[in-house]
């Protein structure tokens, strides 16, 4: 589908292009060791840990909905599972004694998002598309329906608690920090990263893609699409195991939100966001939504709204994500186009950025109308009163003239794009 | 689950033939509210390929439209306002949502109604908060149309039983007997087909889509007095109605009004039974202590309610993978 997934084999890559290969890797896993250093307060550290997790979580999700192309509505479920798994193995190590200290525990998560898709996706897998999304729906809300009913297990509402601190200890670390709680999630992300990458590059990430693709045709050549969804499906659970494991250490809890609708909402949302052709994808998108997740729950109160926007703008306008938007201007780069596109990008902008801040003002009037001036709109440093005329109009002013304005401008760029392309196009660069 | 919102005042008492008449009246209710819902939902997907993840929100829709202009208009009125106006809505969606997003495929398409059902949700807990509304029957029929043994059935179900199988006749009425469902049948079978004979497909696709939210939207208005009004209505009902189109087998009409009526049924007997393992044969040796073994002893079919329409997807996908119905692949 795309450069990065479909590139050619490693042994015709010149020196130069595997050099650079290993320096992305190594300059984020220099990055993962630098950045508590920098960011050293409890907030950013804890922010870290969730951005860590998450990542892990949507490049799992990834192997489904990018590399074979079964979308999921469920995934979450392997995620919990994987939480109560850790959860359960933690306390049974304190309780019997046995010498597994905790940097293997999110193994054992994976272990139970891995068992739990042996079991379920032999019947899920048998088809894909619509009905696999449907049935992973179904499945999805039976296992956050259980939860609640199987009590000793799940622990109802309440979940399961635990503690990490009360395991061995391995080289004299506690994990009681939340910095030696950091290290241990960015260790499992370097961990499954790598794995996850090389998945994509053995036989069986490359079939997947076939199956993706045309899976008729991979029938042809001798290969089931249903086993290689299946084993695809596999994996999937697992390193969405380890993320719950992960998960479980982090908040020392494991309760039935894990394994909730939300909770595969919110992978699918980062993975699509981001973007499912490659393999950074979602790496950017759970950066950029557990980020907002964050950041936005202080400053509204429908925070989820938003989210609902991005993803409706980024499936309507960008369905290759930010990935896909980032990608889209190299072949231009190479050429030596792309500045010729930018002047039209600084004008889009302003109208843009005011249909941008319409919308807000939209949404937050409506949503703090009742509260009236008590709470009013602050949109870089005005206050606008929910109850005033005046803030409607700026309201309607900012969304219809920002639309209309910001419309001439994206033609603008379409303009200026469809040069720079021919340029790239006739140096060779795009296809 | 939603049927069974008044189960504790009905069934206090009860004879078992008492039990059975007045489940199998609320599971044919039930099942016919799905079937409003299943049947737009069915023939969206026949026609256009794209499983509208947003129609339990469309319903949803319909209640809370249902509501405020109850109170603006009065009831009567809204019944046929708030319908309209989630038509209105549902074409707008098709025609500057989908109709641009077809080009990236069905996996785009099943995304944007996903996240309209996730925005739709997020806006109508904005404007009407997240609690239940106080969504009345209205006062012509707030009286019990009969009585069973001791329970007085309520005039409003007896109305919104009348309305589910009028629109059901009326569809088929329309399926079966003019020009448009004519169009309408040959695209749930052989939609290029119907595209090549010259039929403008755009706007067939989008009037089609339209009155699919429509039916959403009325179902919504007559459910809401007696279901609860709430912003997580589209959330909880939006997963049974995919259970009963992918039991029914996709694509399906007939197998879409089969599987509402058993899923509308199987729901509403379970709500009413109270029995468990424990009941049945006898408490386990307590002291085993709590164990999983002992959770599911000792659960009621009440209680499991939940979760039996995804038990009956999962036991239908391993016995029959299209559906009861169903004939096409996806």
């Amino acid at each position: 589908m795309t450069a990065a997934t479909t590139s050619a084999s490693n042994a015709a890559k010149p020196a130069g292009e595997n050099l650079r290969f290993y320096g992305v890797w190594l300059t984020g896993v220099i990055m993962l060791i630098v950045l508590p250093l920098v960011f050293s307060s409890g907030g950013s550290l804890t922010s870290f840990s969730l951005i860590g997790i998450a990542i892990v979580f949507a490049l799992s999700y990834n192997i489904l909905l990018g590399q074979t192309g079964l979308l999921s509505f469920g995934h979450a479920v392997h995620y919990g599972l994987g939480g109560f798994a850790a959860c359960h193995m933690m306390n049974a190590v304190v309780s019997h004694g046995w010498p597994i200290p905790l940097p293997f525990i999110p193994l054992v998560g994976g272990l139970g998002g891995l068992v739990f898709a042996m079991i379920i996706g032999w019947v899920m897998t048998k088809r894909a598309g619509t009905v696999f999304a449907m049935i992973s729906l179904g499945i999805g809300e039976l296992v956050a329906s259980s939860s609640l009913i199987l009590r000793s297990v799940f622990g109802g509402e309440a979940g399961i608690t635990t503690d990490r601190t009360a395991l061995p200890r391995m080289f004299g670390w506690t994990f009681g920090p939340q910095l030696q709680v950091y290290y241990l999630i960015a260790f499992w992300l370097v961990i499954s990263t790598v794995a996850m990458y090389a998945l994509t590059r053995t036989p069986l990430g490359r079939i997947s893609n076939a199956v993706r693709d045309n899976p008729e045709r991979v029938q042809f050549i001798g290969y089931d699409p249903h086993v290689v969804r299946y084993f695809a499906y596999c994996f999937a659970g697992f390193f969405a195991g380890i993320a719950g494991g992960l998960a479980a250490i982090s908040f020392e809890i494991a309760n039935s939100a894990y394994l909730g609708a939300i909770q595969s909402g919110l992978v699918l949302f980062a993975t699509f966001i981001g973007g499912t052709a490659y393999f950074f994808g979602p790496i950017l998108g759970a950066i950029l939504v557990t980020y907002l997740q964050l950041g936005l729950t202080d400053v509204t109160s429908v925070w989820q709204l938003y989210f609902g926007i991005i993803f409706i703008g980024i499936v309507m306008f960008s369905p290759g994500g930010i990935a896909g938007l980032l990608m889209m201007h190299r072949p231009l780069v190479r050429a030596g186009s792309l500045w010729s596109v930018i002047p039209s990008y600084l004008v889009a902008i302003v109208p843009t950025v005011a249909l941008a801040c319409g919308v807000i003002l939209t949404i937050e009037t409506i949503a703090r109308y009742p509260d009236g001036e008590r709470n009013p709109v602050n949109l870089f440093g005005v206050a606008f009163n929910p109850g005033s005329p005046a803030t409607w109009i700026a309201a309607a002013v900012l969304v219809i003239g920002g639309f209309f304005v910001a419309r001439l401008t994206w033609m603008r760029i379409a303009d200026a794009w469809d040069r720079a392309a021919t340029v790239a196009r006739d140096r060779g660069h795009l296809i | 689950m939603v049927a069974g919102a008044t189960r504790p005042r009905i069934f206090h008492e009860c004879t078992v033939l008492e039990l059975i008449v007045i489940s199998t009246l609320n599971g044919v209710l039930f099942g016919m509210l799905l079937f409003l819902l299943s049947s737009g939902l069915t023939v969206i997907f026949s026609m256009m390929g794209v499983l509208n993840f947003a129609h339990a929100s469309f319903y949803m829709l319909g209640a809370f439209f249902g509501f405020q202009l109850t109170k603006w208009i009065g009831f009567w009125p809204a019944l046929v306002v708030a319908p309209l106006l989630v038509g209105a809505i549902g074409m707008a969606v098709e025609r500057y949502g989908l109709r641009n997003t077809h080009k990236h495929g069905h996996v785009a398409e099943l995304l944007l109604t996903f996240g309209l059902a996730f925005a739709i949700e997020e806006i109508v807990s904005m404007i009407w908060g997240r609690s239940p509304l106080d969504y009345r029957v209205p006062a012509l029929l707030d009286f019990p149309a009969f009585t069973v043994f001791s329970t007085n059935y309520p005039a409003y179900k007896i109305f919104m039983l009348a309305v589910s199988v009028a629109i059901f006749v009326a569809l088929l009425i329309v399926l079966k007997r003019t020009r448009v469902g004519l169009i309408v049948q040959a695209a749930l079978t052989h939609p290029h087909m119907v595209a090549h004979l010259g039929h403008n497909v755009g706007r067939v696709f989008m009037v089609v889509f339209g009155v699919g939210s429509a039916l959403a939207g009325l179902a919504g208005v007559i459910a809401g007095p007696a279901l609860v009004t709430q912003s997580d209505m589209a959330a909880s009902l939006g997963p049974i109605l995919f259970v009963v189109i992918v039991f029914g087998g996709l694509g399906s009409l007939p197998g879409a009004f089969i599987a509402s009526l058993v899923i509308g049924l199987v729901q509403t007997f379970a709500v009413a039974l109270n029995g468990s393992l424990a009941s049945a044969f006898g408490p386990l040796d307590p002291s085993a202590g709590p164990s999983a073994l002992a959770d599911i002893w000792n659960v009621t079919i009440a209680q499991v309610a939940p979760i039996v329409p995804y038990l009956l997807l999962v036991i239908i996908l391993i016995v029959r993978p299209m559906g009861l119905m169903g004939t096409r692949e996806s």
